[in-house]
């Protein structure tokens, strides 16, 4: 539906340099897809957006939807945002101060000349479905942040678009009506089916709405694929840093076949999932999440293909749901997602136990 | 002190400028006693028969070398540091000083202040206006008071359209200004077009025009350049344009500062072309900053008399130069009434508009 091919861009900095912020980048997006753009900022996900969009024109590459070139250095093809017809919505919401709420939903309809009576019921109905439909008089400038909201993505979807872009939509609100309207933007996608392209620089947010996230940094796309992928099995350093927290144990690979490596570390041997790029005596990170690093008491039952190893309690944070264990192996401290009830003092000795398929063997750039 | 070290020379060489340029007063006050300055001596020039175009350059020219000189050294002051202060301005909030037992003082110069410039030459003038002939305030005099002078002015045969002439000057000026000068902050605030800064010095540039240099050039100009505005009120709506653009640049660049991009990128994205953008999202943002640039440009076009002297012709008279005539035949009495009431109608006037800008203007947030 909609693909971006080698795409490169860049930006004009206040001393009037160009800098470079997107690297051949391409990706697909089929129909009705959430797709995202992840990465720290500065990282170039934000100028592709709004090269998708038309507000900035890349150096070179193509951007085609649904069959349709909006952009092509080679062809000399570039369709102004007014014509693209995609409907976005802005970090700063960027709603009309001078307009109310209908007025300000009814615009798209305006420009493109709809009837009076068309421009009413497409309006009530965006509207009801964002739930704002009781405010239709209301000032715009009058709304709470998560109305506000609201109405740019009901002024975005209202003209039908055939691509909705999202530019960190959720993060000028507080925590609590993030996760709602988080979920509430997934349902909306999910139920009108519409091809979604969504930048974040929050993980969480990418996992949880995502069909697809490509990992952006400095100007590159670094992985891509679906959020469990991206999560469970991170090609390179910097997304497995990036996307949740993990444990890095450097080591020595000493055995590779069939996916699967044994690394030579601090910890002792360690059975991983070995990922692209990792070869016979390469020197390897491991990364391991905190909440697949098993802690007991006891010496636990290990399995064929499960890591075991024993360390002491350097340090330990209650935070509630779960608390943080800091295990120290040898030199090297662990970070370890445990129960509540587990009650280990500081100090004490402690066994820790890694299914092989939850570590991944990264090879070190 | 120090740091307003920079500001109080600012003002300085602004006030320098605006006396070494002001024709109105030295004209007035100093022409009948033989008392000259440029500005005086380029009017005089043109005005004895044979009138010395050249001679009169040749003052002008001087003239605007020294204006330019304070300009571009008062630019060259307010730009270290602080260039873009006025960005800031939305965060900055005025500190009330408690003065204490100096409030009295301060308020008494302050009233002091208004009584003598403002309040006793109005009240002077109303008394004047109100007397056949000029004489002190005195009880006998107030016997004699009349509107004698009122009537007599309203009769002037050429009063009627000389008012006309100043509304429908003032009136088409502010309005083309204010838009005119919207389009050009537009260009050099959003654009990246290479050369916009050349604009905004082109726009500001007849800030340092002298009034009366000004007049002068747009005659000579036209004398020779023939296209039929040389003794019409066009030639004078030419020389208001260029003279009061820089100001119409002032209120529009500030408030253009202050408009998010995003709201005009958002329209793009609903599909507005430019022209809609510009008019249905721009212009109604800009609409405090345009309103009060409108009233400003609306009262100096209304008190020009340095450009219009030159220019005017029999026909195209103006308020300001039938003061000016009435000044010359020595009919103080008839002069004091037309001023009265040309200080009513401006007053009333801003009166008015704040009133419609505060009725239309956007709601507070």
């Amino acid at each position: 539906m909609l693909s971006v091919r080698s795409l490169f861009t860049e930006y004009a900095n206040e001393r009037g340099g160009a800098v470079k912020a997107a690297q051949n980048v391409s990706f697909e997006v089929p129909e009705g897809k959430l797709f995202t753009l992840l990465g720290p900022s500065g990282c170039g996900k934000t100028t592709m957006l709004r090269s998708i969009a038309g507000l900035e024109k890349p150096i070179a590459g193509e951007i085609e939807v649904a069959g349709r070139l909006v952009y092509s250095s080679d062809k000399g093809v570039f369709v102004a945002p007014n014509k693209r017809n995609f409907g976005m919505v802005f970090q700063s919401y960027a709603i009309w101060p001078h307009m109310n709420v209908f007025q300000n939903v009814a615009f798209p309809l305006e420009v493109r000349r709809f009837a009076k009576k068309d421009i009413r019921d497409k309006v009530m109905r965006v509207l009801h479905a964002v739930a704002l439909e009781e405010l239709v008089d209301r000032d715009a400038t009058k709304l709470s942040g998560g109305q506000q909201q609201r109405l740019a993505l009901a002024r975005a979807l209202v003209m039908e678009p055939q691509l909705l872009l999202l530019d960190e939509p959720l993060s000028n609100l507080d925590a609590k009506l993030r996760d709602r309207m988080r979920s509430e933007l997934k349902r909306l996608q999910r139920d009108l089916n519409l091809t979604t392209v969504y930048v974040t620089h929050d993980q969480t947010e990418a996992l949880a709405l995502s069909h697809e996230i490509a990992v952006m940094n400095e100007g590159r796309v670094v992985q891509v694929g679906t959020p469990r992928q991206i999560y469970e099995q991170p090609m390179d350093q910097f997304v497995a840093d990036f996307v949740g927290t993990t444990n890095f144990i450097g080591g020595t690979v000493t055995a590779l076949g069939d996916g699967r490596c044994v690394v030579s570390s601090a910890v002792g041997e360690l059975k991983a999932h070995a990922s692209e790029g990792v070869s016979k005596n390469a020197t390897v990170i491991v990364s391991v999440r905190p909440e697949d690093v098993e802690l007991s008491e006891q010496p636990p039952i290990a399995a064929d293909g499960d890591n075991v190893c024993r360390g002491t309690v350097d340090a330990k944070d209650f935070l509630g749901d779960y608390l943080d264990f800091h295990v120290k192996v040898g030199d090297v401290v662990l970070l370890a997602k445990a129960h509540p009830s587990l009650r280990t003092p500081t100090g004490d000795p402690i066994y820790l136990r890694m299914k092989a398929d939850k570590c991944v063997a990264i090879s070190r750039q | 002190m120090r740091l307003a070290w920079p500001a109080a020379l600012g003002s300085l060489l602004i006030l320098f400028v605006r006396s070494i340029e002001s024709f109105e007063v030295p004209a007035l006050l100093g022409l009948p006693v033989g008392i000259h300055v440029y500005t005086s001596a380029i009017y005089q020039a043109i005005h004895q028969y044979p009138s010395q175009i050249g001679l009169a350059a040749a003052y002008a020219v001087t003239l605007l070398l020294l204006t330019s000189l304070g300009i571009y050294a008062q630019s060259r002051l307010s730009s270290q540091g602080a260039r873009f202060s006025t960005v800031t301005g939305k965060g900055f909030r005025p500190r009330t000083i408690d003065l204490g037992r100096w409030r009295y003082l301060t308020a008494t110069i302050f009233i002091l202040y208004f009584v003598v410039i403002v309040l006793l030459p109005f009240l002077v003038l109303a008394w004047s206006s109100l007397q056949k002939f000029y004489s002190a305030p005195s009880w006998a005099a107030l016997s004699r008071v009349s509107l004698d002078s009122y009537r007599a002015v309203l009769a002037y045969p050429q009063f009627a359209n000389t008012v006309w002439n100043s509304v429908v000057l003032a009136l088409g000026s502010a309005t083309t200004v204010m838009l005119m000068s919207a389009v050009i902050a537009w260009i050099v605030v959003r654009t990246k077009v290479p050369g916009r800064w050349m604009l905004d010095n082109l726009a500001s540039l007849p800030l340092v025009f002298p009034g009366l240099v000004l007049g002068l050039a747009i005659m000579v100009c036209y004398l020779y350049v023939d296209i039929g505005v040389y003794g019409t009120l066009w030639i004078m709506f030419i020389a208001y344009v260029t003279r009061f653009l820089p100001y119409g640049m002032r209120y529009n660049s500030t408030s253009m500062l202050q408009i998010h991009k995003e709201l005009e990128e958002s329209a793009a994205m609903s599909g507005a072309s430019w022209s809609m953008t510009f008019r249905r999202v721009v212009l109604p943002l800009l609409k405090p900053g345009l309103l009060a640039g409108w009233i400003y440009v609306m009262i100096v076009s209304i008190r020009e008399l340095s450009s219009s002297i030159l220019l005017y012709s029999p026909g195209t008279e103006v308020v300001s130069i039938m003061i000016w005539e009435l000044w010359q035949n020595g009919q103080y009495v008839e002069l004091s009434a037309l001023g009265v009431m040309l200080i009513v109608a401006l007053f009333l006037m801003v009166m008015l508009a704040q009133l419609a800008g505060r009725r239309f203007g956007i709601a507070e947030t």
